[in-house]
């Protein structure tokens, strides 16, 4: 039996999907910005932040609304507290995106350090799990949440790569590339706070579809994957 | 501390069976919340806590219900002393035709004697007091309890209980004719009234049960479903059936 709340919360779900695909287009983006060198690009994705913030705004009134007027329980209740919270991470990933489209406004006009290679890496490992992390929220996918979870690390080890890289052959050896090196450094942190936003949505997917919290629980992540 | 347990509890009403082999633990100083839908057997089993299904013709029962570790379904139990000891809110208040005071020591006259005028005074301070009625109530004493509004009745109902002294405080939809505001203040008697009694309420409300209890226990057909913490039971249910009910699928 189809209740009428379930019509709103797959309208809630669309809307958070929505939000997802427009923060992995600004991850995106400002990336290739950066690739091409491509100042209107990078605008673009400072000047497009508003309305994935008017959406943020959108379903969080939803929730909210939906929490007053049926007072949601169990499965109900962990999907509308999920949704809200995702949304915020995905506010906050593209907020990131916007960091880095104006890191690259200031690198835009000058050479390039050095070919990019490991960031380009790094930004697809970024997309992959926004993608995923949303994907399993959207069909309540523990499978992929957990996939998610794994592949942090690796963003991990390319992030400490880039910064290896960028100060010992970079910085250390060379003074004057410190002002676009550390430009670089911050996309890296950048990208990998992408990912440490999309390991938070994982999490919360585990605890909407299994009830079970594993946020700041090493021992029961350890045992989930 | 464990008040009420019942042991392998079944009901029969003639050859209907209305409990099904229930085995369950309710505490004290707690309030413990019995939900599910309609015909499931809730209020029968709320009614066994103080043999009021006696009263039915042709019901059976098996098992044991263990309050204090006495097993109430003993034929010797004295019915008197149980139902001063395990009292029943129900659903419509339902004062006597005499006074506020009169409703009040309605109880104590009975069961005592020789009571003064000054200990029967104290009870009807102290009950009402009890139920937040004192301050409203104490210059019209003497007034007819038939005019006091639904909530003050309710109140008044379970000042009436409090005055012989009961261990638990059976509540059988004791909110479902007051308006939202006077159920606040009901359940607001009721965290109250939890730290002197075990408290067990039969609610079709179900954001009454998360609101105002600490267990709760699901029953469908006769059958104790899920029995738990009142916030896993609402936010992470063990059992499907409980969610579907619970979210509003059920049926």
């Amino acid at each position: 039996m189809e209740r009428h709340v379930d019509q709103e919360l797959k309208e809630l779900n669309k809307d958070i999907l929505k939000m997802g695909a427009l923060a992995e287009e600004a991850i995106f983006k400002s990336v290739e910005a950066l690739k091409n060198r491509d100042r209107e690009m990078a605008r673009n994705v400072i000047n497009n932040d508003g309305n994935i913030d008017k959406l943020e705004l959108t379903v969080d009134e939803k929730c909210i609304d939906l929490i007053a007027r049926y007072q949601p329980m169990a499965k109900d209740l962990r999907f509308i507290a999920t949704g809200m919270k995702i949304n915020a991470e995905l506010e906050r990933i593209a907020d990131i995106a916007v960091d880095i489209a104006q890191r690259t406004l200031e690198i835009v006009d000058k050479p390039l350090l050095k070919p990019l290679i490991d960031i380009p890496k790094l930004t697809a490992i970024a997309q992959d799990m926004v993608k995923m992390a949303i994907d399993a929220f959207v069909k309540g996918d523990i499978g992929l949440a957990k996939k998610v979870l794994l592949s942090d690390s690796r963003a991990d080890q390319l992030r400490n790569a880039i910064q290896k890289e960028l100060i010992e052959d970079y910085m250390v050896k060379d003074g004057s590339t410190a002002p676009r090196a550390v430009q670089l450094l911050l996309i890296a942190r950048f990208l990998e706070r992408i990912c440490d936003h999309t390991t938070n949505i994982a999490e919360d997917v585990i605890y909407m579809v299994q009830a079970e919290v594993i946020k700041h629980h090493p021992e029961k992540l350890k045992d989930s994957l | 501390m464990t008040k009420i347990i019942t042991k392998n509890l079944n009901l029969w009403y003639g050859s209907f069976q209305a409990l099904k082999d229930i085995n369950s633990r309710f505490e004290a100083n707690k309030i413990t919340a019995i939900i599910g839908p309609s015909g499931c057997g809730k209020s029968t089993m709320l009614r066994v806590f103080n043999r009021m299904n006696d009263l039915i013709e042709g019901v059976r029962t098996s098992g044991e219900v263990l309050i204090d570790d006495a097993n109430i379904l003993n034929s010797h139990t004295d019915l008197v002393v149980l139902r001063k000891k395990v009292g029943m809110v129900f659903q419509r208040p339902n004062p006597f035709p005499l006074s506020i005071y009169e409703n009040i020591v309605f109880g104590e006259k009975i069961h005592g004697e020789n009571i003064t005028r000054d200990r029967l005074d104290e009870t009807v301070e102290t009950s009402l007091k009890g139920v937040l009625l004192w301050d409203e109530l104490k210059d019209k004493l003497n007034e007819p309890a038939l005019r006091l509004s639904l909530e003050q009745k309710q109140r008044l109902c379970i000042a009436r209980l409090i005055a012989v002294k009961p261990d638990v405080l059976l509540m059988d939809e004791p909110c479902s004719t007051l308006d939202p505001q006077a159920t606040s203040r009901v359940e607001e008697l009721m965290r109250e009234l939890k730290n002197k009694y075990t408290i067990i309420i039969v609610t079709h409300n179900m954001q009454q049960a998360a609101r105002v209890s600490d267990d709760t226990g699901f029953m469908l057909l006769g059958e104790l479903i899920e029995f738990g913490k009142t916030e896993q039971i609402f936010t992470a249910p063990g059992d499907k059936r409980t969610e579907d009910y619970i979210t509003g699928s059920y049926g």
